[in-house]
């Protein structure tokens, strides 16, 4: 007497031939598939970062992917390695996705090599997003340290698609140095056609900077805060979080009207690797955006 | 649930006729410790006298049946600036005979993350869907706290699951799979002294348990003592090995790396088991470390079993094998740092 235990082959269903649709994420999807995408330009803003703008070639592929300010996308050397990257242009532009890169590990040193032509792998988008539509009405703060202004560029862009949604809109932008402040051949137009205010700061001037020196949080006497009616986006290095978040603490702002993005190590980009763990959840499920409610909850978040 | 029982005999006629057509795995003894007690592991069974049906415990869990220590995630056919990326999940129908109810319990939780939460595993479902389950109950040992987890009893996520009563096992019957596995080969129906011999050995079973560990207000003790001197003493002493995360039924943790070959032709992705307490797991590019520390990554192992997985899933992520304990070169068991996080609570 045998008995053939019969074979399950998922290898049949329909989702192997489907194009993985990664805003479905209750669904079986190939969830390694990646979408092939041509970089269109590559542009260096300093010697360190570079702004790629990345087309999925796929038309169906291109149609579908949609995305919301402050997701991210794993992005793909085949060979060499996958990487967690910001969204940093318009959401509404569904031609081309822009995201900007460091050189600081392998696979960033790797894209970097990278010339407008090459073809990257896409998988995304992924995470939670800055709520742009429940600030509708209201003043909206955006705060950005060094790199923070990469994820935060995407809200810029949104409130300007929906400028009529909000107040009052003012950046706050801090670097190192002059030089280090990126997408600064944007900042007129952000000022003059998007009608929003905009200050930088940086810790160490060189000769030519005429604007404040030291820290982001020295900006705030700039700038009128009414607490009750105002949303606060803050990005950049964990240190900085602490700071602008208590001192709008301090001002009377709820924790829950102020949105952080977190930065961990990932590999899956899907709750599953555990990599990005912190506290008790995952940064690339119910994160990279919290409110700072949440991250006062999560252990070791900042 | 349906219950049958099968005589020991139509039992081993149950496993060499599933041998016959399909990968039958089970405990089978490989080797003697260094206190000369055997040790067991889940490998592929030729001959059913291979299959230990009285093992005490395998070393490594069943885990990496459904999560293996090296998978290939994809492939890639590399062209000059091209590739063509492939993907199967490609699984072949096998059964395990001889899992624990902790073990069974652990491919739950992993069901939990895997199966039900966002972005299902493609490559873990197929392995679930494909594999089935015989359970096997057992008398247990000095060290098993599943009890005190609530992992000691298991109503899912099995085929089969038998409890021996002498000269027979009392099958329980999860699956449409079992039931047909159990009336081919000879199961009868359940008469009042098999019963009888069940309920006894359940008492049996439930008598033997000797340690118990106090999980009633850990998730809270993992906040409230997060500062507590009880993660510097235990995680002083651990070496960051990872075996504990090998051995757990439960950990699932993995790292992703690609590699290419040297034609520059291919290249593939693959996934291997990770732990939380190697050095740089949650390094990041630039050599910033969240976790620099070994005491730091411990608490963080016990944060995620005991905290995090709770605060999801309503339950904790440790079954109460204690493997970990017995892996650990530095001597570091789950009751020992439980009960001194108790115990800080009480001073």
């Amino acid at each position: 007497m045998t008995l053939k235990i019969p074979r399950y082959d998922i290898n049949r269903e329909p989702f192997m031939t489907q194009t993985p649709d990664f805003n479905r994420k209750s669904q079986l999807l190939q969830t390694e598939r990646t979408y092939k995408a041509r970089i269109n330009a590559a542009i260096q803003l300093t010697p360190e970062e570079k702004l790629f703008q990345i087309q999925i070639l796929d038309p169906k592929e291109r149609a579908q992917f949609s995305c919301l300010p402050g997701q991210f996308v794993m992005v793909e050397l085949p060979g060499c390695g996958e990487i967690a990257i910001s969204i940093s242009g318009s959401c509404s532009n569904h031609e081309f996705i822009e995201i900007c890169i460091r050189k600081v590990g392998k696979v960033t040193g790797m894209i970097h090599r990278l010339e407008a032509g090459a073809m990257v792998g896409i998988r995304g988008p992924f995470g939670t997003h800055f709520p742009m539509r429940e600030m509708n009405g209201s003043n909206v703060l955006l705060i950005a340290g060094g790199l923070g202004i990469v994820p935060l560029r995407s809200s810029i862009y949104w409130v300007n698609e929906h400028r009529p949604d909000y107040k009052d809109v003012t950046i706050l932008y801090g670097a190192r140095t002059p030089k280090l402040l990126l997408f600064d051949y944007q900042y007129e137009e952000w000022r003059k056609v998007f009608n929003l205010t905009m200050h930088t700061i940086v810790e160490e001037p060189d000769e030519n900077w005429t604007g404040p020196v030291g820290l982001i949080t020295q900006l705030f006497d700039q700038v009128p805060i009414d607490p009750d009616d105002t949303f606060a986006i803050v990005c950049g290095p964990p240190v900085m979080f602490k700071f602008v978040c208590d001192h709008l603490s301090a001002l009377g702002l709820p924790m829950q009207r102020m949105f952080v993005s977190l930065e961990r190590r990932m590999h899956c980009g899907m709750g599953k690797c555990c990599r990005c763990n912190v506290g008790s959840t995952f940064t690339c499920l119910d994160g990279p955006v919290f409110d700072y409610w949440s991250v006062m909850n999560l252990q070791e978040a900042i | 649930m349906l219950y049958k029982t099968i005589t020991k005999e139509n039992f081993r006629r149950m496993i060499e006729g599933l041998m016959e057509d399909n990968d039958v795995f089970g405990p089978k003894w490989r080797d003697r410790d260094k206190n000369g007690d055997k040790v067991y592991r889940f490998l592929k069974l030729n001959d059913f006298d291979e299959l230990q049906m009285d093992y005490t415990r395998t070393y490594s869990s069943p885990k990496n049946f459904f999560i293996p220590f090296k998978e290939t995630l994809s492939t890639y056919d590399l062209a000059e600036t091209e590739w063509d990326q492939q993907i199967r999940y490609t699984v072949h129908p096998r059964v395990i005979v001889g899992m624990r109810a902790c073990d069974i319990n652990a491919l739950r939780k992993l069901d939990e993350v895997m199966v039900k939460s966002a972005f299902p595993n493609p490559y873990y479902f197929a392995r679930r869907r494909n594999t089935v389950i015989i359970g096997l109950d057992h008398e247990p040992l000095e060290d098993c706290f599943c009890r005190s987890v609530n992992a000691d009893v298991v109503f899912k996520g099995f085929d089969l699951f038998l409890t021996d009563i002498g000269a027979k096992y009392f099958v329980a019957i999860g699956s449409d799979t079992g039931y047909r596995i159990v009336d081919r080969f000879g199961g009868e129906e359940v008469s009042e002294a098999d019963q009888d011999a069940f309920k006894s050995m359940k008492k049996r079973i439930e008598s033997k348990f000797k340690t118990q560990v106090d999980v009633t207000i850990v998730p809270e003790l993992m906040d409230l003592e997060f500062e507590s001197e009880v993660w510097e003493r235990w995680g002083d002493k651990c070496m960051s090995c990872g075996s504990c995360a090998m051995v757990c039924p439960t950990c699932y943790c993995y790292g992703v790396e690609e590699d290419v070959d040297l034609s520059f032709t291919h290249a593939a992705k693959q996934r291997f088991l990770y732990s939380c307490n190697l050095i740089d797991f949650a390094m990041v590019a630039g050599d910033h470390n969240f976790r620099p520390e070994p005491h730091i990554r411990l608490k963080y192992r016990y944060y995620h079993q005991f905290r995090g997985f709770v605060e999801a899933f309503n339950q904790s992520l440790c079954v109460g094998c204690n493997r970990c304990g017995v892996a650990c070169l530095a001597g570091i068991s789950p009751k020992a740092v439980i009960d001194d996080l108790n115990e800080t609570e009480q001073r």
